[in-house]
């Protein structure tokens, strides 16, 4: 994946594959700690105790319409490859994955379009709450869609137009946010 | 703690509600971005982006957006199925940007199926 923000869209779309209906992501960069930390959290029906113990070999998945699943795998070389280490827990209350990065790896990837990854997942799986955080060197930036709805009451949050402006609306402030302004 | 503020929220759901109120709310069309690994690795966020963009413009309404898992044909993506009102599903493959932009405004929006870029044809 040529960006990290592409294997975000990859795990969040499995929890909701196993019926979850909230996804927490959060993104933390620490560039004195130089640590760069994804975690994706669902509320599915989980992984089996079984799979899970092999859950990253590629030959592992629990499709139908092909015998390989690359998802999980990837995200753990990647990782692994920049100086990181990839953990996964699951329960039947939901799954965690963490995935962290030495922030100034040479071989890792850049976050790239996360607003993308955000609006893609909301647009489209109707019906789902999701959490976005985002943490940089502590300070922190919380995007939450149940709020959200709470506010536009009737309106829903898919329409163009509002998923337009609320793009906008998370650009800005995550930009603001790197650059320390509050 | 940055956070959206409840009155950017405000003024944005006054905006659309007043824009939506004239409008018919059903949706005629179901399209699916089918984002399996091998969607997502292909590019099936850009061509989502994309179809976004034009339902923005084209001020459609009634177009339903989904995301799908992997159809099996992972060579084959970005997939994408495009449904209007009850007729047969029709699956394109190798979707990028500009062929999606062509299926919105011919497909979707007149009916017309792109059959060049179907994933199979009699």
């Amino acid at each position: 994946m040529r960006e990290l923000s592409l294997h975000i869209i990859d795990v969040a779309e499995n929890g909701i594959k196993a019926s979850a209906d909230f996804i927490y992501i959060e993104v933390a960069e620490d560039i004195p700690e130089n640590e760069f930390k994804i975690v994706i959290e669902d509320n599915g029906s989980g992984i089996p105790e079984e799979m899970l113990k092999n859950i990253t070999d590629p030959f592992v998945t629990s499709r139908t319409e092909r015998r390989v699943g690359m998802g999980l795998s990837l995200l753990k070389e990647a990782s692994e490859r920049c100086g990181g280490v990839f953990d996964i827990k699951s329960s039947d209350k939901g799954t965690i994955v963490t995935a962290t990065f030495l922030h100034d790896h040479i071989d890792r990837a850049p976050l790239g379009d996360m607003t993308s990854t955000i609006m893609t997942l909301i647009i489209g799986n109707h019906g789902i709450d999701l959490e976005y955080k985002h943490i940089f060197n502590k300070k922190d930036f919380i995007f939450n869609t149940k709020d959200i709805k709470e506010v536009l009451d009737e309106v829903p949050i898919t329409d163009p137009t509002v998923l337009g402006k609320l793009r906008t609306m998370v650009d800005e402030a995550v930009k603001k946010l790197k650059k320390g302004i509050d | 703690m940055a956070k959206l503020t409840i009155n950017d929220l405000k003024k944005i759901k006054e905006d659309v509600s007043k824009a939506t109120s004239v409008r018919n709310m059903e949706e005629t069309s179901v399209v699916t971005v089918h984002f399996g690994t091998c969607g997502i690795a292909a590019g099936a966020r850009d061509v989502m982006n994309t179809l976004m963009n034009e339902i923005t413009e084209a001020d459609v309404h009634d177009v339903k957006v989904l995301s799908g898992g992997c159809l099996g044909m992972c060579s084959s993506e970005p997939n994408v199925t495009v449904q209007i009102k009850q007729d047969e599903p029709i699956i394109y493959q190798n979707i990028d940007g500009n062929k999606i932009r062509q299926i919105f405004k011919r497909h979707i929006l007149k009916g017309e199926v792109q059959t060049e870029f179907a994933l199979a044809k009699k």
